[in-house]
């Protein structure tokens, strides 16, 4: 980098006492775009949810039984829960790909999306947990498999993104992720499947779209919220990882560039004293 | 060298500091039979209580001794000079992993022995399937062995090693701990699940990891 | 409508969340953009390796 090209110092001198200009920094047009498809998206995920869709009621020997008005949390829960499973497993294809390519994008994308999957993954355990108040008539449910899962997984996700932060070079702090991220889904499995052993059966509502006892209208609320919950994935994840890459500009070069950016300070300061 | 020789050779550095330190025996051991005692304490010494939960609270006491055994076996590594020197010898990094579970294998079953007698003491708990509690406890043992020295590894001489490691190692271990938990159970005679097929359980998860350890070793040793 | 308090409770604390989790990714790229020169702040045109350990 040439410091002494006055390009470098007008650029450094605008950046230092501009932030506005810094504000948008992960902003792009495509990010714009999803973000106005995804908030659009949200108002009519808000109608449907609480607006269109009726509650969930049945009638059986002419008593009134179901869920009732509690159903329009699936609306939130099933997609948290479907996103935070589909950012671990880009987690675990990214850390997949540090491995064997090498690759820094992967290593950021796998870190991003970790972040965002324990979010999700924390939302689809506080919605169920209030979700199964008032329909399992408790907090929390021993006996359930997916939720089982669901609290170990975050709490792996927690030791990954501890891991991140540790100290090190980019390189060894990359291999060292990538191990653990890598872990992730084998780890999952193996949880999932001991837990389902132990506790033998299971009181998660199993795919109710499937038995065709939610009608069409929530039916389709489900897979709309799911498919919302895709695209906010998505628009988040992008800038997550601008900001992923900034924090490994700034790991990286942060010092040559405050260096820089305090020579081009004194540069101007002196030039002032001279003349 | 045959990959056994160093393996042994691995193993036998580590159980020579550990006999001439005598950290295991002599720190991790009453240590984890303090806490078998605390447990008494904290479930106010009910005799039907504690027969009933012993294979559980003795699990959880071996992974918590675990983290101790594991914290030891990466600070043995992290003297000065000790990872140069085991670069320079020119192992294969499969046959250092492998070694490093051995050593910690032996290291955790003189921990887990000793906390057998405390629960057969203190809580009063009896043995009804001898074969099935040793062959489970040796492959619990293994899974934690596995798993911890390649997270031990992962971290290595990290000055947050020793917060990092167990919310990295005991979501990983949940496994292990249901299914030793279980077994020792039906060994105990405490509840009527099959052992044996959480015996099989346990030996998958070491296979699982051991086969990770080494595959993931290599690049380990050449960064941290 | 029934159970209000918990669709309050479970809506809320999502949308909550989301969003003190937006407005945290766009505080620390603000901050750190500032101390990233602009030619630098994408990847696109990053100029940085593409493969780690290469710089």
């Amino acid at each position: 980098m040439t410091i002494d090209s006055p390009g470098t110092n007008t650029e450094s001198m605008a950046m230092s006492a501009d932030t506005a200009g810094v504000a948008g920094v992960t902003r792009s047009r495509t990010t714009t775009i999803l973000g106005a498809v995804v908030l659009a998206g949200a108002a009519l995920w808000l109608f449907l949810a609480f607006g269109a869709t009726d509650p969930d009621v049945r009638i059986v020997d002419g008593n009134e039984i179901g869920q009732f008005d509690a159903v329009r949390l699936m609306y939130v829960h099933v997609p948290a829960a479907i996103t935070a499973y589909l950012a671990f497993f880009v987690t675990s294809v990214g850390s997949a790909m540090v491995l064997f390519k090498k690759s820094v994008w992967w290593d950021l994308v796998a870190g991003s999306s970790a972040e965002i999957g324990a979010v999700s993954a924390a939302l689809a355990l506080i919605t169920g947990s209030i979700w199964g108040k008032p329909i399992w008539n408790t907090w929390w449910e021993w006996g359930d498999v997916r939720l089982l899962t669901t609290l170990v997984l975050f709490m792996m996700s927690l030791g990954y993104l501890a891991v991140r932060r540790l100290e090190g070079t980019a390189e060894e702090r990359a291999k060292r992720s990538a191990i653990v991220g890598l872990l992730l889904i084998f780890n999952v499995i193996l949880v999932n499947r001991s837990v389902e052993w132990w506790a033998d059966s299971t009181i998660h509502q199993q795919s109710t779209i499937a038995d065709a006892k939610i009608e069409d209208l929530k039916a389709f609320t489900l897979y709309y919220s799911i498919l919302l919950g895709a695209a906010a994935y998505a628009w988040m994840l992008i800038h997550r990882f601008r900001l992923a890459w900034l924090e490994r500009q700034y790991d990286r070069f942060g010092i040559d560039d405050a260096i820089v950016r305090r020579r081009a300070e004194g540069h101007t300061h002196s030039e002032g004293i001279s003349s | 060298m045959t990959l056994f020789e160093e393996i042994a050779l691995i193993a036998g550095k580590d159980l020579r500091i550990e006999g001439r330190s005598k950290v295991a025996l002599n720190q991790i051991a009453p240590f984890a039979l303090l806490v078998i005692v605390l447990f008494g304490f904290a479930l106010d010494a009910d005799r039907v209580a504690l027969q009933t939960f012993a294979p559980g609270l003795y699990w959880m006491t071996v992974l918590l001794a675990s983290i101790l055994a594991v914290h030891r076996s990466v600070a043995v590594e992290a003297g000065e000079g000790a990872r140069e020197g085991l670069l320079l010898s020119g192992l294969r990094p499969a046959s250092v992993y492998l070694g490093k579970v051995v050593a910690l294998v032996a290291q955790l079953l003189i921990v887990a022995i000793v906390l057998l007698g405390g629960v057969l003491i203190f809580y009063s708990a009896s043995i009804s399937d001898p074969v099935l509690l040793v062959t489970s406890l040796l492959g619990a043992v293994l899974g934690v062995g596995a798993a911890g020295t390649l997270y031990g590894a992962l971290l290595g001489s990290q000055r947050a090693r020793e917060t990092v490691l167990p919310i990295l190692l005991l979501p990983v271990l949940a496994p292990v701990l249901i299914a030793a938990t279980r077994a020792f159970g039906d060994a105990m005679g405490t509840t009527t699940s099959d052992g044996w097929q959480w015996t099989q359980l346990l030996y998958a998860f070491a296979a699982i990891y051991c086969a990770f350890g080494v595959l993931s070793h290599g690049v380990l040793m050449e960064e941290n | 409508m029934t159970h209000v308090p918990y669709l309050i409770a479970g809506w809320g604390i999502s949308l909550v969340v989301i969003a003190l989790y937006a407005a945290s990714v766009m505080r620390r790229s603000k901050r750190l953009a500032a101390l990233v020169p602009v030619d630098r702040r994408r990847w696109m045109t990053g100029g940085d390796a593409d493969v780690i350990g290469e710089s």
